[in-house]
């Protein structure tokens, strides 16, 4: 017998898309009963590590037009155009909502919000707070989410699966990491607002938090994941341990170097290197501000070439601020000094930083339609977790942090008038479910001592299978060995893990196999879903099919869930008033 | 500066476990892990549950000084422990127990309920009597305005400075350092009007006059956010608030 508890909504999540899910839900319908689950409390989630800013249309020389062609055009064509249509529309207000609640952004001397200069945008329109965006975003949003009492906060429980019956998501079940103790939690709509997946890669600015368990549990229960090919690889992370260094440091001037002192990116159809003292440097759409794919694809060239540093953990090249001095440098990427400083071993005034790309963000996701919905009636997703294809084969910098308030918002509204006009539950049945299920992890975890598994070698070799067959470039033979490795990865955890904690309370090795079982279900859709597109797409770039085709795969690839691995569906993109072009850089066309 | 002829192999750990099913009191165990010159205790703490025990349990996430989750005491200081390179501590053992101060609930788990419930009273959020459409576009807030507050917003509450305050020690009722930073982080947004609302609870008698001023809690914060000052601050302004008490909201100065 399980614990039954039961909430109007019920968000998976507490990080920036949940919790401005969990705003919008509350005054959509005052009276509403809103809870929140969250594996770790709301303040520790992975938005608190973006760093460099949010998009969205404020000055009068900027335009929804803009931002609409810069998003298209940096997705690759594969984003949808009513989507991003209906995101730059939306972005200003909801700035400007967070601003209200008190975000303390970065001002110009007449009080109003400062922008810098983003890559791939044509114009500046990333607002800022200095650049720790995303940790101001997530305690302002977590900060005045506290004052709405309708909202039921259930800090460090990890959700394990949803509740599905009768063709409508009715719950989650979860477990209480204190005591241990799973529970039912019935909720007339479900929002999954968890995050992407990166640590599925070995080398990942990812928090340990991101293992894409709302993306699994949605995959496992039937909705497909829509573009998970697409994978981002940020093009400055520090070398070892991965950690971001904010796009904003080229967005005020940086720039970047080979191991011949060259500004490399000129010879990978980037544009001319302007001298850091031209007034027009930083240019906008060119060099350092070009799309994070072609930075991190430029990369790799380089690398081929041998025009890359080495040391003992690999090969980078220089990211080099020291023109900017440091005042600037303190008033404007005061982290990045002080990452670099602590984790890079160098003081960016005074020595360049060792860079090289590391994976950043997830593309695809759950399959969300402009609504936020998924096609399971009552299951509803938002974030990086959430694929409603405003990203295409590759997000914008500074696009994600507002995506998370315009679609965690549209999720909150959309989930809780879903909400109030289906009140009824199939008790029993989610009852029952929810019994099978903590058999299900009291067998395959807590009471099996027969496991010979361990938990991070099998991890350990799913990140290398990840970072060998789906990197940035790919190819057929090596994406092939990588889907065959997941398989017997999969079949090695269902032969039995091997627990050295078989105990109830805050059992965080229980959670970190929990995880783990997510991650090779989202690491198939990823491998699967590369494989079959055969084409180069944005950060989808394979060596064997090296052009974009348009006639094959302007589409959305799906994969679904089924018991011999993903199977991969496919769903036309929608072109509203931008049809396909040449995606250039740096020059006209 | 150690050089690499002297650089050792492995160093010692010695981790504070407590399991609340069966122990009644921590017990210490020692991990032997190897030493890297660039591994933070964290990462040593990472291998042990990885190779060694897995059921070695704290809480962890970006490991980037920016998530808050990793505070832990490493030899009797409170510090992140994603911050705290091995090298620092040479040649060990280093000793890693949960933070002082607070109910353990395993190992290097602490109960954090506590602050929480002290957040939300201090009601950190914006009060406005009015509210414009957002068609009106942002408020206005100049770079002074923002560097009143700016410092007291930067807190990741990582509970480093409960941990370290000796007042909060002995008297749980004290609404603490992160807490009455947070109060004064809004009390001085040129955006709020809520003064009035926060000023009750940290004048009481739990709130900023509990203060001794020792200051180690600006000591051991890690994102310089100084709630000592933040405190100072809010005495100076109640000796003077007693009398805008009166009015309906606080008033910020222009």
């Amino acid at each position: 017998m399980v614990d039954t508890l039961e909430h109007d909504i019920l968000i998976v999540g507490g990080g920036g898309a949940g919790l401005r899910a969990a705003i919008a839900a509350a005054e959509e319908s005052p009276d509403i009963d809103i809870a929140m689950v969250s594996k770790v409390y709301p303040m520790r989630s992975h938005t608190v590590s973006a760093e460099g800013g949010a998009a969205a249309v404020i000055k009068s020389n900027d335009s929804l037009e803009d931002h609409f062609r810069d998003t298209i055009s940096g997705s690759d064509w594969l984003a949808d155009q009513d989507v991003v249509e209906a995101f730059v529309r939306e972005a200003p207000d909801e700035m400007v909502q967070i601003e209200r609640w008190g975000c303390p952004w970065s001002r110009e001397s007449d009080g109003s919000v400062a922008v810098r200069p983003f890559g791939g945008m044509s114009i500046e329109r990333t607002w800022f707070a200095a650049d720790k965006t995303g940790f101001h975003m997530l305690h302002t949003l977590f900060q005045t989410s506290l004052k709405y009492t309708a909202i039921k906060r259930y800090d460090e429980w990890f959700v394990t699966r949803l509740l599905v019956e009768n063709g409508r998501c009715q719950g989650v079940v979860a477990i209480e990491l204190l005591s241990g103790q799973v529970r039912a939690i019935r909720a007339r709509a479900v929002i999954v607002c968890t995050g992407g997946g990166g640590r599925i890669f070995q080398f990942t600015t990812n928090a340990a938090i991101k293992t894409g368990d709302g993306m699994g549990m949605a995959y496992m229960a039937g909705v497909p994941l829509k573009d998970m090919e697409f994978v981002q690889y940020h093009p400055t992370g520090l070398p070892g341990t991965g950690i971001l260094i904010t796009e904003a440091a080229r967005g005020e001037g940086g720039v970047l170097l080979n191991n011949k002192g060259e500004r490399y990116l000129q010879a990978h159809d980037l544009g001319e290197a302007l001298d850091v003292n031209d007034e027009r440097h930083p240019q906008l759409r060119a060099m350092e501000l070009g799309p994070r794919d072609r930075l991190s694809q430029a990369f790799m060239k380089e690398e081929q070439k041998g025009n890359v540093f080495r040391d003992s953990e690999g090969s980078y090249v220089h990211l080099d601020v020291q023109h900017l001095g440091e005042k600037k440098i303190e008033a404007k990427i005061p982290f990045v000094r002080e990452l670099a400083k602590n984790y890079g071993g160098v003081d960016p005034v005074y020595e360049p930083i060792k860079v090289r790309p590391v994976v950043h963000y997830m593309m695809g996701g759950i399959d969300t339609d402009i609504d936020a919905a998924t096609k399971l009636p009552g299951l509803y997703a938002a974030g990086e977790c959430a694929c409603v294809s405003l990203n295409g084969a590759n997000r914008l910098g500074s696009n994600s942090l507002t995506e998370l308030l315009v679609f965690g918002a549209r999720a909150g509204r959309n989930a809780s008038i879903w909400a109030r006009e289906h009140p009824e539950f199939d008790s029993a049945a989610l009852e029952q479910q929810a019994s099978a299920e903590q058999e299900r992890i009291a067998d395959q975890y807590i009471n099996n001592h027969d496991g010979k598994e361990r938990i991070a070698t099998l991890r350990t070799e799913l990140q290398e299978t990840m970072e060998q067959g789906c990197g940035i470039y790919r190819d057929e033979v090596s994406m092939k060995a990588t889907t065959e490795k997941l398989a017997e990865i999969k079949a090695r955890f269902r032969s039995g893990i091997q627990l050295d904690d078989h105990s109830l309370s805050f059992n965080t090795e229980l959670t970190s196999a929990l995880e783990l079982e997510f991650m090779i279900e989202i690491a198939e859709a990823v491998a699967h879903s590369a494989l079959e597109r055969k084409e180069s797409r944005g950060s989808h770039q394979r060596t064997d099919y090296v052009e974009r085709d348009d006639e094959a795969y302007l589409k959305h690839s799906l994969a679904v869930h089924s018991e011999g691995g993903p199977q991969i569906n496919y769903r036309d993109v929608a072109i509203t008033k931008w049809p396909p072009e040449a995606r250039v850089y740096g020059r006209d066309h | 500066m150690t050089t690499a002829a002297t650089m050792p192999e492995t160093i010692m750990i010695d981790v504070a476990r407590y399991h609340p099913e069966h122990d009644e009191e921590p017990q210490y165990e020692r991990f032997e892990v190897p030493y890297r010159s660039d591994w933070v205790v964290l990462d040593a703490l990472n291998h042990i549950k990885d190779q060694d025990d897995g059921s070695l349990t704290y809480r962890w996430s970006c490991r980037m000084g920016v998530c808050g989750s990793c505070g832990m005491m490493v030899n009797g200081v409170p510090v992140l422990t994603c911050a705290a390179f091995l090298r620092d501590y040479l040649p060990g053992p280093v000793r890693v127990e949960p933070l002082a101060g607070f109910p353990v609930e395993r190992d290097l788990v602490v109960d954090l309920k506590d602050f929480i419930g002290k957040l939300s009273a201090v009601k950190p959020w914006i009060i406005r009597e009015e509210e414009t459409p957002l068609s009106e576009g942002e408020y206005k807030q100049s770079p002074g305005q923002l560097a009143d507050f700016k410092q007291f917003s930067m807190c990741i509450n990582c509970m480093l400075c409960y941990s370290a305050c000796p007042v909060y020690q002995h008297e749980e009722e004290f609404v603490g350092p992160a807490a009455l930073a947070l109060a004064q982080r809004y009390n001085a947004d040129s955006r709020d009007e809520g003064n009035a609302e926060r000023y009750p609870l940290i004048w009481s008698d739990d709130g900023i006059w509990d203060c001794t001023f020792v200051g180690e809690c600006s000591e051991v914060c890690p994102k310089h956010v100084d709630p000592a000052g933040a405190i100072q601050s809010a005495k100076l302004e109640s000796t003077v608030g007693w009398y805008t008490s009166f009015l309906p909201l606080g008033r910020k100065r222009d």
